[in-house]
C-alpha cells in the first residue's frame, strides 16, 4: 500500500464526496452547499496546482465557523437536519486535510455514511439506485488507493468493485429479511414525516377540495382480488361531514363503535396502501366490512387509525357495495343532521319548502333536487366564482358552476331545509387503473365530496349531485370531466406518456410493496410462514448470525475451491496422504520443505519412525524425481504409505 | 569420481576455515562452468579461497587487482613491436589463465569491467582483430566490496548477471578464528596444498554434472520459483529464463556433489541464495542490499510441487 496519495486518487476521492453529498443540496440551506461546494473546488485546485493543504489552525477556524452558524440555523447540533448539514461540511474539510492512504480510508467509510443520511429523506427507487451507484464508485475509489502498484485504470477498478458488491449481495439479502424492524418511523421524528402530505381533512369549506384536486400526488394504491368493480362504484369513503355553520363543513367528535349493517352482497376483497398524510383517516370502499389493525370504526363508518398515518399503511380490507344501514337510526343523530345555522340562506330555504310542497315523500324531493341540478344550467368546474355570505344561495340561485364540495354543501343543505336528514362524506372517487401492475391508482386528484340522505325504511342512502350535474366526472373519472384543462397535465396527456407513467408508478409501487412495505408485522408473517412463530429479536439475531455465517463459508469455499490443487499422479498422492498421516502427529510438512528435509527432521523428532520415514521418502525421492519409473514401485509407494503408522 | 570433490572440499577447508559452506557452493559453480562473484569486505578470505581453490584443483591461477586505473590491456595483453624479426609479439594479459581471481572488481571503471565480462560470457578475446581462446577450464572468481564503500563502480544488471552465483562468505565463527589465529600463516599452507584431480578430472566432472536427471516435477518447481517472482509484487524484476537455467545447472551441480543421480528441490534450495540473489531486487526501498534475505524470503514462500 502507498502511503501518499496521488492526482489521480485525490480526483477520484472528491468526485466520490461530491456525488454522495449532491442529493442533499436541495434540502440543506444554501450557505452550506456553498461552502462545501468551495471546498471541494479549493482541494481540487489544490491537487492540480501541487500546492500545499491549509494549515490546521485554519480549518480549526472553519470548523468553529461552520458549527456556529449550523448551531444559529437549526438552534441544535443534534438530530437529521444539522447532523448532516454538520456531516456534509465536515467531509468537505476532511478533504481539506488529506494527505495519506489513512485519511483516504477515513474519508471513504464517511462517505459510506453520508450515503446512509440521504436515505432519511428519501427512501424511493431512484434513490436507492443512486446510491447504489455511489457506493459501487466510493468502492473503486477504496480499491484504488490499495493498489500498490501503476498502472491502474478504471475499468478493472469498477469491475472489482462491482464483483465486491455481487458477492455482497446474499449477505444484503439475509440483512434484509432478517434484521430485526423497528415499528414506526425509522428515526423517530414524525414531524419531518409529515411534512407536505397533504390529504383530506375534517373540514370542508368551498375551494377546499378543488384546490386538492390539482396535486397529482398519489392517496393510496388499491390491489384488488375480486374482480374490480365499475369506477362510478369506487367511492372510496373518508371523513364524514355533519356540522355545518354556513361556510364550512366539520366533522362530529367521533364516535366508535362496532358498527353493523345488512348485507352480505357483493363482497369485495382488495388491499389498499396507504401513502402518509399526517391524518388519521383509513380508506375503504363504501362500506368497510372489517378493520384494518390497529385501527377503529366510527358509527358513520369512517375507518380511524390508532395514531396518525405518518408512514406507509397496507392493509387487507373486504367490502360490501350493496348494503343497508341505520335504518334505526337514533333521534339524536337524526336531529344532528337536520340542524342549519339561523340566519343563513333564506332562498334556499324558501325553495326547500317549496319542493317539499309540491313532492310530498322525501324521496320525490331528493329527485326533484336532482333533476334541477341536471337542467337548469348547473355547470362543473374546478375554478368556480368566490361565494359570498349566503354561499349556498349565491350557487343555487346565481353562479351555478361549481366543484363537487358546492354540490354535496348545497344539496345537504337543501335537503335538511326540507326536513330530510342529510350529511357530507368526503372521500375518493374512482382511480385510475394500472394495467402493468395491476393495480388501482388513487390520488389526491381523485378527491370527491358527495352526500348521504336518510330515508325512512332505507337507512342511509348515498346521493351525488355531481352524477347529475357531470355523469361524466362518475362514469369516467375527473381527466374526463370538462374541468380537464384547468387540471395538472398529467390527467390528460397522450398515451405514450401515460403508459410511461403508469410502467414508472407499477415499478415505484412494487418497489413501496415488497421493499419499503417490509415491516415488522410482515416479518413475522414471513417467518412464521418457515414455522418461527413469535419470532423475537434474539431469535433474529441468532437466525442472522447463522445465515451471515453460512455466505461467508460459502463464498469461502468457493474461493478456496479455485486455490486447491487437485493432484492426479498418484506418486504425489502417496506422499500427500504420508504428509497428512504425520502432520496428525503434530509433525506437519512446511510447503516449501523438501522431502529429504523432512525427513531429516522427523527422524530427529521421532527415531522410532527412523527407517519406515526413510525407506519410503528414498523410494518417493527416486519415483518423484529419479529417472527410473516402475510401476511396481508405485505400487509399493501406495502400500507404504498405506501402511504408515505414525 | 565424486569422492574426489570431497577431497578438494575438505582440502580447502582446511585453509578457509569454518566455511564449508560456502566452498561447496564455489565448487558447485566451478561444476556449471559458471563464474563466481564473492561479496563482502576485505580480509575474511576472498582471496584465499580463489587460491586454494585454484591449487586444489590443479589449475593455473593468476591475480588481476581492479583498481580505478585499470585499462583492458592490462586484463587482456597487448602486442608489442619486435625489433628483431619486425612484427608485433602478443603478450597475453593476466586473463589467459584457468583461474582469474579478479579482486574488488568494482573499484576499476566500468570499461575495464566490461573488458573482463566479456571474456567469461566468450571464453575468448579478440585484440588486434585476432581472437584468443582462454583455456579451459577457464574460471572468473571475482570479488567486489559491498557498493556502500567508497570508491566503487557497482556493476550493472546486465553484467552481474553473467555471474552464476554470487555469494558472501561472512565473518568466521568464534572456534574458526580461534583456530585461525592459533594456526599457521594462510600463505604457507596454500603453497603445501598439491593437486587433487588430475587433468582432465574437472572437465569429466563438469560433463557428469550436465548429465544428473532432472525429472518434470523439479522442473515445475524450478518454474513455480521464477513465476512466483514475476507474480510477486515484492520483486521488481522477475527472474529471468537465463536465472531459470542457472539455478538448473547449478542445482545439478550440487546434487552431483551430493552424490545424487537426479536432482532433488533441496539441491535447488541449497543453491537458490546463491543463483538468484544477486538477480532480484526488491520493490522497498534499498533494492540489491538484501538480495540473500529476498532469496532465502523466496525459498520459503514457493511451496513444492
Amino acid at each position: 500500500m502507498r502511503e501518499r496519495l496521488d492526482l489521480r486518487d485525490t480526483v477520484w476521492l472528491t468526485a466520490s464526496v461530491f456525488l454522495v453529498a449532491a442529493p442533499h443540496v436541495e434540502r440543506l440551506p444554501s450557505w452550506v452547499s456553498l461552502l462545501a461546494g468551495m471546498l471541494i473546488v479549493w482541494r481540487l485546485y489544490l491537487a492540480r496546482s501541487k500546492r500545499e493543504l491549509p494549515h490546521r489552525a485554519l480549518l480549526v477556524v472553519i470548523v468553529a465557523g461552520v458549527t456556529a452558524g449550523v448551531y444559529l440555523q437549526y438552534a441544535t447540533l443534534f438530530g437529521r437536519d444539522a447532523g448532516v448539514a454538520l456531516i456534509v461540511v465536515m467531509l468537505a474539510l476532511k478533504l481539506l486535510e488529506m494527505r495519506t492512504v489513512r485519511d483516504a480510508t477515513l474519508l471513504i467509510f464517511l462517505a459510506y455514511f453520508l450515503v446512509i443520511t440521504n436515505f432519511l429523506y428519501s427512501q424511493t427507487l431512484p434513490t436507492a439506485l443512486y446510491m447504489l451507484a455511489c457506493v459501487w464508485f466510493i468502492t473503486a475509489g477504496m480499491i484504488g488507493i490499495n493498489f500498490s502498484r501503476a498502472p491502474r485504470s478504471v475499468g478493472p477498478q469498477l469491475r472489482t468493485s462491482g464483483v465486491l458488491l455481487l458477492q455482497a449481495t446474499p449477505l444484503m439479502l439475509v440483512l434484509f429479511v432478517l434484521f430485526p424492524r423497528v415499528e414506526g418511523p425509522l428515526w423517530g421524528m414524525p414531524t419531518d414525516a409529515q411534512r407536505g402530505s397533504t390529504g383530506l381533512s375534517d373540514t370542508m369549506a368551498p375551494g377546499s377540495l378543488s384546490q386538492l384536486t390539482l396535486s397529482d400526488a398519489v392517496a393510496f394504491r388499491v390491489a384488488f382480488k375480486s374482480p374490480v368493480p365499475e369506477l362510478r362504484r369506487l367511492y372510496w369513503r373518508g371523513p364524514v361531514l355533519w356540522d355545518y355553520d354556513g361556510r364550512t363543513w366539520r366533522a362530529p367528535r367521533a364516535r366508535y363503535a362496532r358498527p353493523s349493517y345488512n348485507t352480505e352482497f357483493y363482497p369485495v376483497d382488495y388491499t389498499v396502501t396507504v401513502e402518509p398524510h399526517g391524518k388519521v383517516w383509513l380508506f375503504a370502499l363504501d362500506l368497510p366490512g372489517r378493520l384494518p389493525p390497529r385501527a377503529l370504526a366510527t358509527t358513520d363508518f369512517q375507518l380511524v387509525s390508532a395514531e396518525p398515518v405518518t408512514t406507509r399503511v397496507r392493509y387487507e380490507m373486504t367490502s360490501f357495495l350493496d348494503y343497508t344501514y341505520g335504518i334505526n337510526e337514533s333521534e339524536d343523530v337524526l336531529q344532528r343532521n337536520l340542524a342549519l345555522p339561523e340566519g343563513y340562506n333564506p332562498r334556499t330555504l324558501a325553495l326547500a319548502s317549496r319542493l317539499k310542497r309540491q313532492h310530498g315523500s322525501d324521496q320525490a324531493v331528493m329527485q326533484a333536487a336532482f333533476a334541477m341540478f341536471g337542467s337548469q344550467g348547473f355547470t362543473y368546474t374546478l375554478a368556480p366564482p368566490r361565494l359570498g355570505e349566503n354561499s349556498v344561495d349565491e350557487f343555487l340561485f346565481d353562479t351555478r358552476s361549481g366543484f363537487c364540495e358546492h354540490y354535496s354543501s348545497a344539496f345537504v343543505v337543501l335537503m335538511r331545509a326540507a326536513g330530510i336528514p342529510a350529511r357530507v362524506v368526503t372521500g375518493y372517487l374512482g382511480g385510475e387503473t394500472n394495467p402493468i401492475g395491476d393495480y388501482v391508482i388513487v390520488r389526491q386528484a381523485d378527491a370527491h365530496a358527495w352526500a348521504e340522505v336518510w330515508l325512512r325504511g332505507r337507512g342511509w342512502v348515498r346521493a351525488d349531485p355531481t352524477a347529475a350535474v357531470s355523469p361524466a366526472r362518475v362514469e369516467q373519472g375527473i381527466g374526463a370531466t370538462g374541468a380537464a384543462s384547468a387540471l395538472p397535465l398529467f390527467m390528460h396527456d397522450n398515451p405514450v406518456l401515460r403508459r410511461m407513467r403508469l410502467t414508472w408508478d407499477s415499478v415505484a409501487n412494487t418497489w413501496n410493496q415488497w421493499v419499503l412495505g417490509y415491516t415488522a408485522e410482515r416479518q413475522r408473517t414471513l417467518l412464521s410462514r418457515v414455522g418461527l412463530d413469535d419470532a423475537t429479536w434474539r431469535t433474529l439475531a441468532g437466525l442472522l448470525l447463522a445465515a451471515t455465517g453460512l455466505i461467508v463459508l460459502v463464498l469461502a469455499l468457493v474461493t478456496l475451491r479455485r486455490l486447491r490443487v487437485r493432484v492426479h499422479d498418484p506418486v504425489s498422492r502417496a506422499y500427500l496422504a504420508f504428509c497428512a498421516k504425520l502432520a496428525r502427529r503434530g509433525l506437519a510438512r512446511d510447503a516449501a520443505e523438501g522431502p529429504l528435509t523432512y525427513a531429516d527432521r522427523v527422524t530427529k523428532v521421532r527415531p522410532d519412525l527412523g527407517t519406515a520415514v526413510g525407506d519410503f521418502v528414498a523410494l518417493y525421492v527416486a519415483l518423484r524425481y529419479g529417472d527410473e519409473p516402475g510401476e511396481d514401485n508405485v505400487g509399493r509407494l501406495r502400500r507404504l504409505a498405506r501402511d504408515f503408522q505414525p | 569420481m565424486s569422492e574426489r570433490i570431497d577431497k578438494v572440499v575438505a582440502q580447502v577447508c582446511g585453509v578457509i576455515l569454518g566455511k564449508e559452506l560456502q566452498i561447496r557452493l564455489a565448487l558447485a559453480c566451478l561444476l556449471a562452468r559458471g563464474h563466481l562473484l564473492i561479496e563482502d569486505i576485505p580480509g575474511v578470505g576472498k582471496t584465499t579461497l580463489a587460491h586454494s581453490l585454484a591449487a586444489s584443483l590443479g589449475l593455473s591461477f593468476q591475480r588481476i587487482q581492479f583498481t580505478s586505473d585499470l585499462l583492458p590491456a592490462d586484463i587482456l595483453g597487448v602486442s608489442i613491436y619486435n625489433r628483431e624479426n619486425a612484427t608485433f609479439q602478443f603478450h597475453p594479459g593476466p586473463i589467459f589463465t584457468q583461474v582469474v581471481l579478479a579482486d574488488e572488481v568494482n573499484r576499476a571503471t566500468p570499461k575495464a569491467q566490461s573488458a573482463l565480462l566479456e571474456a567469461m560470457e566468450e571464453h575468448q578475446v579478440t585484440i588486434d582483430g585476432e581472437t584468443r581462446r582462454l583455456p579451459a577450464p577457464f574460471f572468473v572468481i571475482a570479488t567486489q566490496n559491498p557498493s556502500y564503500q567508497v570508491g566503487t563502480f557497482p556493476l550493472p544488471e546486465s553484467q552481474l548477471d553473467r555471474f552464476l552465483m554470487r555469494i558472501r562468505l561472512g565473518y568466521p565463527n568464534v572456534e574458526a578464528e580461534r583456530e585461525l589465529l592459533k594456526g599457521q600463516d594462510r600463505r604457507d599452507l596454500l603453497e603445501q596444498l598439491g593437486a587433487c584431480l588430475r587433468g582432465e578430472d574437472l572437465a569429466e566432472l563438469q560433463h557428469e554434472a550436465q548429465q544428473v536427471h532432472v525429472s518434470p516435477a523439479l522442473l515445475d518447481y524450478v518454474q513455480a520459483v521464477v513465476n512466483h517472482t514475476r507474480a510477486s509484487a515484492e520483486y521488481a524484476n522477475g527472474l529471468s529464463p537465463r536465472a531459470a537455467l542457472a539455478l538448473l545447472h547449478a542445482a545439478r551441480a550440487w546434487a552431483l556433489m551430493e552424490k545424487r543421480k537426479h536432482v532433488v528441490p533441496e539441491d535447488v534450495q541449497a543453491v537458490l541464495p546463491g543463483v538468484v540473489g544477486h538477480r532480484l531486487m526488491s520493490t522497498a526501498e534499498g533494492g540489491r542490499v538484501n538480495g540473500f534475505d529476498m532469496a532465502e524470503q523466496l525459498m520459503k514462500q514457493v511451496p513444492i510441487p
